[in-house]
């Protein structure tokens, strides 16, 4: 345990020092992006990795998130920072509204009812006047400021500020998995009927799952939000970024705390590599690509490649 | 007006056919092996590519390439059941949805490479054309879509209860343990539910590809149309996918005439929410 401390150290280290070594946008922006998925991965985990729950609706939180924050600072001047613990609010609430009725369905079932939500949630959006349709929402340019969560002349900010949130994102994991709730989360997933025969509630705790997953999908949201500065439909409640959670989960290992962590590092360079260096002549090169990861890793490797990290650290 | 109600009726009624075509394979292999196959839809996608390309390379239209499309297709199910499917017939479900879900992007990532993003359409075909029945106008392509469907639907329905093998996958779907015990190679009946499933959805692409763009996405929102069928006609359930496709054709389509063509889609969702929750076997299943 002692030695796996000093690896975090480590790492959280070098993740403090890198950009001083790595000036160019570019590398920046990709770990800006590693620590924003991973962030978000961690989420997914609690609730599909942890209790079990296959959810490939999580993209309605990000997009929850990110409009709260952009309607309320473009059309009442709201403090971003606010937006996100109000984000954070309706998150919340839509995964109770959501979570209530779909935690009694099981397994396949409930995959379905979350991919039909976040659809729902998708069109809702893009036929929402209010919110800018199809079309979406600017984000208005503000003074540059840690307050007012913009910075123009340079990335950096942003760098630690999502440093800080994977570091968060951690945390509560790490807090869930040595507290009571994680050994519930886990009865759940691997022994729903024994669970219940021990008088766990398991619908309660699996939207306390369910929320504690969308807190931290939410907050990535509103970061992107201020990040690009523009949000639509399409970039914000996509399934395909749904999925893109649930693969980081389980490339890097299911309920496993840093499982997400290796799963971005994997998986967004190669995502960002193979759009860089293919270009559009290898599209659907990098679908492919994943896809047998995908299959290969649930097929032969389940667990995922936490294992192979942990034994060398170990 | 009315006119026009009747109108949406029949449209609704004719694309409901060809949905429950496209959610019968996937009911299928759920019953006979309890595995959703998250890919069903990009199988349909192949198979309109593989319409068109006989169309485009070899002057085939479409009704005419139908028969040797269905048997590749049958032959990719039974291919992608020994490759993919086999190694997870015992593994958690997490592993089965990864790896269909995996397929799902395995197949759109082939098409995306081979053929791009672009739309394309068969220009002409034998199914062409509209009629006027009774002052409805009804497009050919739909007419034959859905007249195939049904008969598909037939053909299959006659298979399970009046064949060996059909009726020995009614009791794999039944009863893994009993099929066993009475000889049956429930083996082979995954391959073969696998192998038809394929080869209906196939069908299914070519039907639709006499009226309906090609381009790699298609499968997508066919496929949620499909979990929505399998799930209202109860999963696993053949006879009630088919009454389910029909309901959600026309769901779909008075949604869209009566409020907004733009949230016709958000109904068929809230559709398979409702079911779930309140009926969760659905129509007719166990």
């Amino acid at each position: 345990m002692k030695k796996g401390l000093v690896i975090l150290l480590v790492f959280f280290a070098a993740l403090v020092i890198y950009p001083f070594i790595f000036k160019n946008p570019f590398p920046r922006h990709l770990l800006i992006m590693i620590m924003l998925y991973g962030t978000m991965g961690i989420g997914w985990n609690i609730i599909g990795g942890y209790a079990g729950q296959v959810s490939f609706g999580n993209a309605a939180f990000f997009g929850v998130g990110a409009y709260t924050t952009a309607i309320l600072l473009s059309k009442y001047g709201i403090n971003p920072w606010i937006g996100m613990l109000l984000g954070c609010f309706f998150s919340s609430l839509v995964a109770v509204i959501v979570g209530y009725p779909c935690f009694r369905l099981r397994g396949h079932y409930f995959a379905i009812a979350t991919i039909a939500v976040g659809e729902i949630v998708q069109i809702l959006f893009t036929n929402w006047e209010y919110a800018g349709a199809a079309v979406g929402i600017y984000i208005p340019i503000l003074e540059e400021s840690f307050f007012n969560f913009q910075f123009h002349t340079t990335k950096l900010p942003y760098y630690y500020i999502v440093l800080a949130m994977l570091a968060f994102a951690l945390l509560v994991c790490y807090a869930v998995e040595k507290s009571r709730l994680g050994y519930y989360f886990r009865a759940i997933k691997d022994d729903p009927e024994g669970a219940r025969s021990l008088g766990i509630n398991i619908q309660n705790y699996k939207l306390v799952a369910f929320i504690l997953s969308a807190i931290l999908t939410s907050v990535c949201g509103t970061f992107y939000a201020m990040y690009v500065l523009y949000i639509h439909p399409a970039n914000t409640i996509d399934l395909w970024l749904s999925i893109h959670l649930c693969i980081i989960a389980l490339i890097g290992g299911l309920g496993k705390i840093f499982g997400p962590v290796i799963g971005a590092f994997i998986f967004i360079p190669l995502t960002e590599f193979t759009r860089v260096y293919l270009g559009s002549e290898g599209q659907g090169i990098d679908l492919i690509i994943y896809a047998l990861i995908i299959i290969l890793l649930a097929t032969l490797r389940p667990q995922g490649l936490w294992g192979i990290f942990a034994k060398s650290s170990s | 007006m009315e006119g026009v109600l009747a109108q949406t009726l029949a449209s609704g009624l004719l694309i409901g056919f060809v949905y429950a075509l496209v959610a019968v394979g996937l009911t299928m292999i759920f019953g006979v092996m309890d595995i959703v196959n998250f890919a069903h839809g990009e199988y349909l996608m192949i198979s309109m590519y593989f319409s068109y390309w006989f169309f485009i390379l070899f002057g085939m239209d479409p009704l005419y390439s139908l028969p040797a499309i269905t048997l590749i297709m049958f032959g990719i199910g039974i291919i992608t059941y020994y490759i993919a499917i086999r190694p997870i017939i015992n593994a958690p479900m997490l592993s089965q949805i990864f790896v269909t879900f995996g397929l799902l992007i395995f197949l759109r990532g082939v098409a995306q490479f081979l053929w791009k993003v672009d739309y394309r359409m068969i220009p002409e075909t034998l199914a062409s054309g509209n009629i006027n029945l009774a002052g409805i106008y009804i497009g050919r392509p739909q007419l034959v879509a859905a007249v195939g469907a049904i008969l598909c639907y037939g053909v299959i329905l006659w298979f399970l209860k009046n064949t060996k093998t059909g009726m020995a996958l009614e009791a794999v779907a039944e009863d893994k343990e009993a099929a066993r015990l009475m000889g049956i190679n429930s083996n082979r009946m995954f391959a073969l539910s696998w192998g038809i499933g394929i080869a209906t959805v196939g069908i299914a692409g070519v039907l639709l590809s006499t009226f309906f763009y090609v381009f790699p996405e298609v499968g997508g929102a066919f496929c949620l149309i499909a979990f929505v069928v399998v799930a209202l006609g109860g999963f696993g359930s053949v006879v009630g996918a088919f009454l389910a496709g029909i309901i959600v054709g026309l769901v779909e389509v008075v949604s869209g005439y009566l409020i907004d063509p733009s949230f016709k889609f958000m109904f068929v969702l809230a559709l398979y929410l409702a079911v779930v929750f309140i009926r969760p076997q659905g129509l007719m299943g166990k």
